[in-house]
């Protein structure tokens, strides 16, 4: 039987959100597979993986924690995909920010100041927009690639933090370990769930959520993105300001990183260490993916990405699997879904019998493979 | 005849889905003998050519070659058989030289400096100057088709398939070209000559098959019928043409150029050089030329998607807006239709109230601080869809699902729908149906009645002799001054589009070889 | 003369690894295929060639085990964006994701393990002349056949028909098409070409440069091979000169650091590779060599009727 692609007419709705699911269960499947390869039971480490984390209101407390900075970058990140803005260094936006939220935390140390948590804050979301200013001047003005400025950027945000926890920053007190103070209690984003990490954070991630869903949805600014993003000439002939939009683009997706960032010291960190991600900022590209470029559906992805991580972490305790699986399932899922998204444009059709239409419309599409 | 038919098609029907792109066609060409194959846009040409090359394969029917039957599967059986193809559409590639690009068309790999001699030759031999060594991104249109021309001749062939091969060319540059075609015909090479222009094929060719709607309805000799009664018979019915009266002009300019100056951008780009130009209310200015002329440069300039380098180089109804981008002219009145619909004047996979919004945003109100009005934008599009009989599946069809006509439509009628002050509009009618053309040009006549001020860019001559009241050349980045119509004959205005390009690519250049 | 002499021994082995990753990645995007995959090709490489090297104790499987391997990711790669018509920047990074997990998750149990660095070509007699002898006729085969490679890719790519068939399908995969040349699978093989190149830069880093394997230890490497496509302009020649600068600027750096030039803190160094490819990004965009870039590069393709 040969199979050949056919297009749509129109792009596919159930598609459109039948693909990421479809993603999710090759996914699993997948990974059942390379446990049962590596010599462990499948089912107790998909258990270990993918159930047991929920089995506690603490789980779900770690599982929303985890996810608020993988929806805060990941929504960040979607501006400026739909308008064909790559920003892939989230990562580094995401240390600054940490940096300077937390140059802000040192700089109050002791005062206990109610202002110092806003500050934080607002200093870690500038952070995040100065180290996203270059890629966005580099590629308004000069055409250079803001995807490998952007990645550039963040190797050498992660060696600024490297030397900073190093050496200026070092605590005193720490045993030459390589961390800054623990911050004051006003330097702490508050707890909403007793006896969890769960802090304010996660809401103020939902809120940035409602209203990217509205700016994407209902404003000139949302429509003008994705314009530019499906051609390039149609945004120049509407008059949207190309240069404009990549800078507000990537403006945006890095004041989020960089405010992702501040939650995460501000939150279940409390101090400067010189690995202070999982890794987030690559994460949330497949979250922003994964969630279809869509504010909803990026809510949804980040708690599912944020689920490998915990469930990575839980399935070495438990069953001895290693953490970097989950990479490779990040990476597959990415993988599944970027390929599954051709059913979203295309139809699956089984040839026809030779001599009619569909053979011969082959016959002239086969000339190229 | 039959028996020394050199190409021979029986009774080819091809479908795609419902529809019946050819029906039970019959065609026959004899060696050294020049048909005209004629039909309308979508009238079945294409598809019946492409069977004849062995691009697409045929639902039904027989094709003989030489009285013997064949099959051709593939471009390639097209070519063993001694069939070669000109396509409209250049398939070439601009970095490469010219060597390079006809070694990318043959079938059997040749050393390169045979082959640099062969095309030496075969250009001499029929008059198609050419420098092997050239660049193509150096070259004008009319020497790149010479090299797809001189590509299809080196395989000797016995039948020359040229598809719509004038389009592109200056009237002084079809008449080298005829006189090339009449010499290759001479040597016993048939030659398939596929055209809508009714006074070309006159001119060049001994038979004609009309076709219609997938249909033959007529084998004649153009040379003893009426331009009018062959356009008869390949729409169908008496054509009405919208004739329309030159007005004089008129009144203050709605939309004046002073002295415009603009520096090419990128390898590619044309300067524009002093353009002055002044279009008034209820006046066509038709703007002639050959594609890559300084049009692009031109509309980005008129349009505001490139500023000009001083604000009065462009007013509009008299204030100066040169440095002002679109989103601020169409504020101020102007409207614009650019030559390309999908990607530029439409985003395909957007809804057509999407679209609505991209091109009228601005004048009527579907954005409001910063916030879109999709009610307001509904309902837009749903006028526009009304007023010009847009076929489509509603208002929320992506703009890519429309056919060329339709789409079109939709987009002359949301800018015409803004009650411009001064229209610019490219190429109205590009592959278009005869019907949807002729909707475009009577919307076009209306709106100037009504008071505003138009400039039609076009490469069609006679669309541009229809409707202008006045008509300007662009050659180089250069414009001409505007003629009045009933002083713009054919003749003039060919002289003026080749300008000095015409003159440099008859002669030849420097057989100098230059380094890529 | 001395210092100077083993500066440039040192700058070899460090240029090697960019130009093989960045001569595949130059075939590739010459052929219209963007792949910002090529970490994640490269750390599988680097892992695979290490673990079979260290399993079997030849380095010539490990070699050609990292070559499969990163051309297998590569295939992945392909079958997405050419056969699925994926997006090539997104399928990039999934790449990258994913090489990056695979390449952690093998190497897990490989950690702090020694091998046997590959062994260098000593040539009797010319090795042992003065100063010539250790610069050019001491360093293993990946280093010549890294060059060799560079002047076979020049070779190929102005000189054959293959090869111009190849710029084609970059240039204008849609006329390509219509001339009759199958583009999907010249650029399969661009793409598979770019993977094993990927994997022969792994490899050299886990089995020569630095004989081990750690997680991530193409420190971005992968990244600084595309910039240097760009760099390059799309052309062997100058590739070379571009790795080879870009590795005496990091042997440099190592230098200042070492030596003490400089009072400043060894992360400061570190940063000057990425600091120094954003410089030159910026140096070549000034330059404007736009019309160099392979102009159906990024876009997907699908044959029609």
């Amino acid at each position: 039987m040969r199979l050949r692609l056919e297009p749509r007419p129109r792009p596919s709705r159930l598609w459109l959100w039948g693909s990421p699911i479809l993603a999710i269960l090759l996914t699993v499947l997948t990974g059942a597979v390379l446990f049962a390869a590596i010599g462990r039971d499948p089912l107790a480490s998909l258990e270990a993986y993918f159930i047991s984390p929920l089995a506690t209101t603490y789980g779900l407390a770690e599982l929303a924690l985890k996810g608020t900075p993988l929806a805060l970058i990941a929504v960040g990140l979607s501006f400026g995909f739909r308008a064909n803005v790559w920003n892939i260094g989230a990562e580094g936006q995401f240390t600054m920010g940490a940096i300077a939220a937390a140059g802000v935390a040192l700089q109050f140390a002791g005062s206990e100041a109610t202002f110092e948590l806003p500050l934080m804050l607002l200093a870690a979301i500038l952070a995040g927009m100065g180290w996203a200013a270059l890629p966005a001047f580099l590629r308004a003005r000069l055409e250079v690639s803001e995807i490998l400025v952007s990645l550039m950027l963040t190797y050498v945000a992660t060696l600024f933090l490297s030397f900073l926890v190093y050496g200026p920053w070092k605590d005193p007190a720490g045993f030459n370990f390589p961390q800054t103070i623990m911050f004051d209690q006003s330097a702490a984003v508050p707890v909403i769930l007793a006896n969890t990490r769960l802090n304010l954070g996660v809401v103020l991630a939902l809120l940035i959520v409602a209203v990217a869903w509205l700016v994407q949805r209902q404003s000139l600014l949302g429509f003008q993105l994705r314009v530019m993003g499906l051609a390039p000439l149609a945004a120049r002939y509407a008059g949207f300001g190309r240069a404009r939009l990549i800078w507000i683009s990537l403006l945006l997706s890095g004041g989020l990183a960089g405010l992702a960032g501040a939650l995460e010291v501000a939150g279940p960190l409390g101090q400067l260490v010189p690995v202070i991600s999982q890794g987030y900022g690559f994460t949330a590209i497949t979250v922003a993916f994964l969630g279809r470029l869509h504010p909803f559906g990026i809510l949804l992805a980040s708690l599912a990405l944020a689920l490998s991580v915990i469930g990575g972490e839980n399935a070495q305790i438990a069953v001895g699997v290693p953490r970097a699986a989950t990479g490779v399932f990040q990476g597959l899922l990415l993988f599944y879904l970027l390929g599954a998204d051709i059913l979203v444009r295309y139809r699956l059709r089984r040839l026809a019998e030779p001599g009619s239409l569909g053979a011969a419309r082959q016959r002239a599409t086969t000339e190229t493979a | 005849m039959s028996a020394a038919a050199r190409l021979e098609m029986a009774g080819i029907s091809k479908s795609f889905g419902s529809f019946a792109a050819n029906a039970d066609i019959d065609l026959k060409i004899a060696p050294s003998e020049i048909q005209a194959l004629l039909g309308e846009n979508g009238a079945g040409k294409s598809t019946l050519v492409k069977i004849a090359y062995g691009v697409l394969a045929p639902d039904a029917g027989s094709i003989l070659w030489n009285g013997r039957e064949v099959r051709i599967d593939s471009p390639r059986a097209a070519r063993a058989l001694g069939i070669g193809m000109v396509f409209q559409h250049f398939s070439l590639f601009e970095p490469l030289t010219v060597l390079e690009n006809v070694a990318l068309g043959l079938d059997r790999p040749e050393p390169a400096r045979a082959l640099a001699e062969r095309i030496r030759r075969v250009s001499k031999t029929y008059g198609l100057p050419l420098d092997p060594n050239q660049r193509v991104a150096d070259l004008s249109t009319g020497e790149r088709q010479r090299i797809e021309i001189v590509r299809a001749l080196l395989a000797e062939p016995s039948l020359l398939i040229m598809d719509e091969p004038t389009s592109v060319l200056t009237p002084q540059e079809v008449q080298t070209l005829f006189d090339t075609l009449r010499r290759i015909a001479a040597d016993g090479c048939s030659i398939l000559y596929i055209s809508h222009k009714l006074e070309e094929v006159r001119a060049l060719c001994s038979s004609a098959t009309v076709l219609r709607r997938g249909r033959v309805v007529e084998r004649l000799d153009p040379r003893e019928r009426s331009a009018r009664e062959i356009a008869a018979l390949m729409v169908g019915t008496e054509l009405v043409e919208s004739v329309r009266a030159a007005v004089p002009s008129q009144g203050p300019a709605r939309l004046e150029v002073r002295g415009l100056d603009l520096p090419g951008q990128g390898t590619h780009g044309v300067a524009l050089k002093a353009i002055d130009l002044a279009v008034h209310g209820g006046e066509i200015v038709g703007i002639a030329g050959i594609a890559g002329n300084g049009q692009a440069e031109l509309l980005a300039a008129l349009s505001g998607e490139r500023r000009s380098p001083r604000p009065g180089m462009i007013l509009l109804d008299g204030a100066p807006v040169g440095q002002l981008g679109p989103t601020s002219r169409r504020r101020l009145g102007q409207a614009y239709v650019p030559e390309e619909r999908n990607g530029h004047g439409a985003v395909g996979p957007m809804s057509l109230v999407d679209n609505a919004i991209l091109g009228a945003w601005q004048r009527a109100a579907l954005a409001a601080r910063g916030w879109l009005r999709h009610g307001r934008a509904r309902l837009y599009a749903e006028a526009v869809i009304q007023a010009f009989d847009v076929r489509c599946g509603g208002p929320g069809a992506p703009a890519a699902s429309l056919s060329g006509g339709n789409l079109q439509k939709f987009i002359m009628g949301r800018e015409i729908g803004q009650d411009p002050a001064v229209l610019i509009v490219a190429q109205p009618t590009w592959g278009v149906d005869a019907a949807a053309a002729a909707a475009i040009h009577r919307a076009l006549i209306e709106l100037a009645e009504n008071g505003a001020a138009i400039l039609l860019l076009s490469q069609d001559l006679d669309e541009i002799l229809t409707l202008a009241d006045r008509v300007a050349v662009l050659n180089e980045g250069s414009l001409s001054p505007a003629l009045p119509r009933d002083q713009a004959d054919r003749e003039r205005l060919g002289l003026l589009m080749g300008g000095a390009h015409g003159a440099l690519s008859t002669d030849g250049r420097s057989e100098a070889p230059v380094a890529a | 003369m001395d210092q100077v002499t083993a500066f440039l021994i040192a700058v070899i082995p460090a240029a090697t690894p960019l130009l093989l990753a960045a001569l595949g990645e130059l075939v590739s995007e010459r052929a219209g295929v963007l792949n910002l995959g090529v970490e994640g090709m490269m750390l599988v490489g680097a892992v695979t060639g290490f673990a079979v090297t260290v399993t079997t104790g030849s380095a010539i499987s490990g070699v050609g085990a990292a070559m499969l391997a990163s051309a297998i990711l590569a295939l992945g790669f392909a079958f997405l964006t050419l056969t699925l018509m994926a997006n090539q920047v997104a399928s990039g990074l999934a790449l990258t994701i994913l090489g990056t997990g695979a390449a952690a998750l093998i190497g897990a149990g490989f950690v702090g393990m020694p091998v046997e660095r590959l062994p260098h070509l000593d040539v009797p007699g010319l090795s042992d002349l003065p100063v010539v002898g250790p610069l050019l006729f001491a360093h293993d085969a990946l280093v010549y056949l890294s060059l060799i490679l560079a002047l076979a890719t020049g070779l190929f790519l102005n000189r054959t028909r293959a090869g111009l068939i190849l710029r084609a399908c970059g240039e204008d995969a849609g006329s390509a098409h219509a001339l009759g040349h199958p583009v999907i699978l010249t650029r399969y093989l661009a793409v598979l070409f770019g993977g094993a190149m990927a994997g022969l830069a792994g490899a050299f880093l886990s089995l020569s440069y630095t004989p081990m394997w750690s997680e991530a230890m193409t420190a971005g490497r992968g990244w600084i091979a595309l910039a240097l496509v760009v760099f390059a302009s799309w052309r062997p020649g100058r590739l070379v000169l571009g790795a080879y600068l870009f590795g005496g600027l990091s042997i440099l750096q190592l230098y200042a650091q070492n030596m003490g030039i400089l009072a400043l803190p060894s992360q400061v160094f570190a940063m000057t590779p990425y600091l120094v490819t954003i410089l030159v990004l910026i140096l070549i965009s000034l330059r404007r060599a736009r019309s160099a870039t392979p102009a159906s590069l990024g876009q997907s393709f699908r044959a029609t009727q």
